[in-house]
């Protein structure tokens, strides 16, 4: 490994991004089986001037758990929100690069029909200003037109595939913000969940509640896991250590490294995600 | 007691009461008016002021049922040009508009805001009473209409702007499209605030008299139809005060009284509806 000669603060790391890309490929002849649902190749993403992303690529694959962790300001979280194109809401974004959604490239795609394959949940619970049911409704309804008997059965089949159903069966008409934060940020789920996205984001979904709040969501994700791809960022490495099958770790705008989890946590190939994910800085 | 304390003390007590002093008066002034008007024209308010028209001067007895009817026509002619053009204006500033345009708008919305009542006055006389020959309800109601249009725009636009980005972002996450998570979302979710600035603004310009002098110009009797000059409650209480006549000063104060309860009620009622908390945002 080259990475000896590349020490954590050399001041190159942005102009050699050439070990990056070779990482992110490696990883596509990991033995798994499993197919990639989300590949990105050589993205580059700006906001205004200034470089937030530098020549990421990596696979997402089908029916897995794929963390991405890094210090504040890595790009984490700007890479996850270019996979479902959020960061069109944001003014002087751009993004050079490839991301294909099976094989297809997502730019190519009618927006809001990408965001309801590819969903996403937020760091802070953001529960509409509307009934429980209105909640989880919402995405049916703006795309669909579902309702009647249809829509309460798909409201409780996401409430339940959420884990929600039986804290709230009895109150679906109230405020969704008469829930604490841990069941609101359920909410969320069940409300993404709602539209039987393929794929679905989940920005720091915790790091707004309590342990046990966080266990429930967890253990959630662990669920999901079969019938959805799921791509967390977190700030919280043991998080992803417990939950995700993959992790990447950024920083500075670079993906470092990208592997199983149990290699990138017991035997990175590089000092820089060593000394993350063993706290000697981050 | 050192030197420097006496000094800060007595200084601490000087501001105290200059503020509560200015507090006093701001306050006093206000009760002043609202205890003159509630004493002259409550006493000489009677059933008769709500349901007969005006009457010569020396007869006594008599009422304003015409101006009452006047100012509600109006006041329904002003909201309807007043209502579309300021909440959609603020809608497209708040969700929609580019950085210049954007400015320019709501620079020359503060700028409308800030022109006095008798040149909107002029403005309709110049635009509707020299063209049609004749004063006119219809004229008096789009003056008043224009009057409402830049606070009817700010003040939805900050309503709307208050609401949090998340929930936008949530909307467009489950295939929203931008408009229908405005229309969805957004508004709903700022209609409290939205409509009260809305009564407010209506409150407002139901007090208005200079742009209705020579629009809807008044009238003894019953305004024969909209496109015919009708009295009003302002314009009453400024022809009624001006003349020389007992009898017609104390009409005059109960049309002021009255207007000032009418003011009040929508006040009253507009900070209800803000304080209902049903499903309302953190």
């Amino acid at each position: 490994m080259d990475n000896s000669a590349k020490p954590f603060n050399n001041p190159n790391l942005n102009e050699s991004p050439e070990l990056v890309v070779t990482q992110g490929r490696e990883f596509v002849k990991l033995p798994d089986g499993a197919q990639p649902k989300l590949k990105a190749s050589n993205l580059n993403f700006y906001y205004g001037g200034f470089q937030a992303l530098h020549d990421i690529s990596l696979d997402i694959h089908e029916n897995r758990v794929t963390a991405f962790i890094g210090p504040s300001g890595c790009g984490k979280s700007t890479f996850l929100r270019t996979l479902n194109r959020m960061h069109e809401m944001v003014r002087h974004t751009r993004v050079e690069g490839e991301i294909l959604l099976d094989g297809a490239d997502i730019f190519g795609f009618e927006v809001s029909g990408l965001r309801r394959r590819v969903g996403m949940v937020f760091q802070k619970s953001n529960p509409f200003p509307k009934s429980i049911f209105d909640n989880v409704a919402y995405g049916l309804r703006v795309n669909d037109g579902v309702r009647g008997a249809a829509l309460k059965d798909a409201v409780e089949s996401s409430l339940r595939r959420a884990a929600l159903w039986d804290e709230v069966k009895d109150k679906l008409n109230e405020s969704a913000y008469s829930l604490s934060g841990g069941q609101q940020q359920r909410l969320c789920i069940a409300r993404a969940l709602a539209v039987s996205p393929e794929v679905l984001l989940l920005d720091e979904p915790c790091s707004a509640l309590d342990p046990i709040a966080t266990a429930k969501i967890e253990d959630l994700i662990f669920q999901l896991k079969d019938s959805c791809t799921i791509v967390i960022v977190t700030h919280n490495m043991q998080q992803a250590a417990r939950v995700a099958d993959y992790t990447g770790f950024f920083l500075l705008g670079h993906l470092i490294e990208f592997d199983k989890t149990t290699t990138i946590f017991k035997n990175p190939a590089r000092k820089e995600t060593e000394d993350y994910v063993t706290g000697r800085f981050g | 007691m050192s030197l420097r304390l006496i000094f800060r003390k007595t200084t601490n007590y000087l501001m105290l009461s200059l503020t509560g002093v200015c507090a006093l008066v701001a306050v006093g002034i206000l009760f002043f008016i609202l205890g003159y008007l509630l004493w002259h024209g409550g006493t000489s308010l009677n059933w008769d002021f709500f349901t007969k028209l005006p009457v010569p001067v020396g007869e006594p007895g008599g009422g304003m049922a015409n101006a009452l009817v006047g100012t509600a026509k109006l006041l329904l002619i002003a909201s309807l040009v007043g209502v579309p053009v300021g909440f959609l204006g603020g809608v497209y500033l708040a969700e929609y508009g580019g950085s210049t345009f954007s400015f320019l708008v709501r620079y020359m919305a503060d700028l409308l805001n800030g022109v006095p009542s008798i040149v909107i006055g002029i403005f309709a006389y110049t635009v509707i009473i020299l063209t049609q020959h004749h004063f006119s309800t219809l004229a008096g109601g789009i003056a008043l209409g224009v009057m409402m249009i830049p606070i009817a725009v700010r003040s939805t636009e900050e309503f709307l702007k208050a609401v949090p980005n998340s929930l936008r972002e949530a909307a467009v996450a489950l295939g929203a499209s931008k408009s229908r998570a405005v229309v969805t979302v957004v508004i709903p979710a700022a209609l409290n605030g939205i409509i009260t600035g809305i009564m407010l603004d209506l409150a407002r310009v139901a007090g208005e008299t200079a742009p209705l002098i020579f629009t809807a110009f008044g009238n003894q009797f019953w305004s024969p139809g909209w496109n015919q000059p009708t009295a009003s409650l302002p314009v009453m209480i400024y022809s009624y005060a001006l003349s020389p006549y007992d009898d017609w000063h104390r009409q005059a104060w109960s049309a002021g009284f009255v207007l000032l309860s009418l003011v009040l009620v929508v006040n009253v009622f507009s900070r209800m509806i803000l304080a209902r908390k049903r499903h309302v945002a953190r």
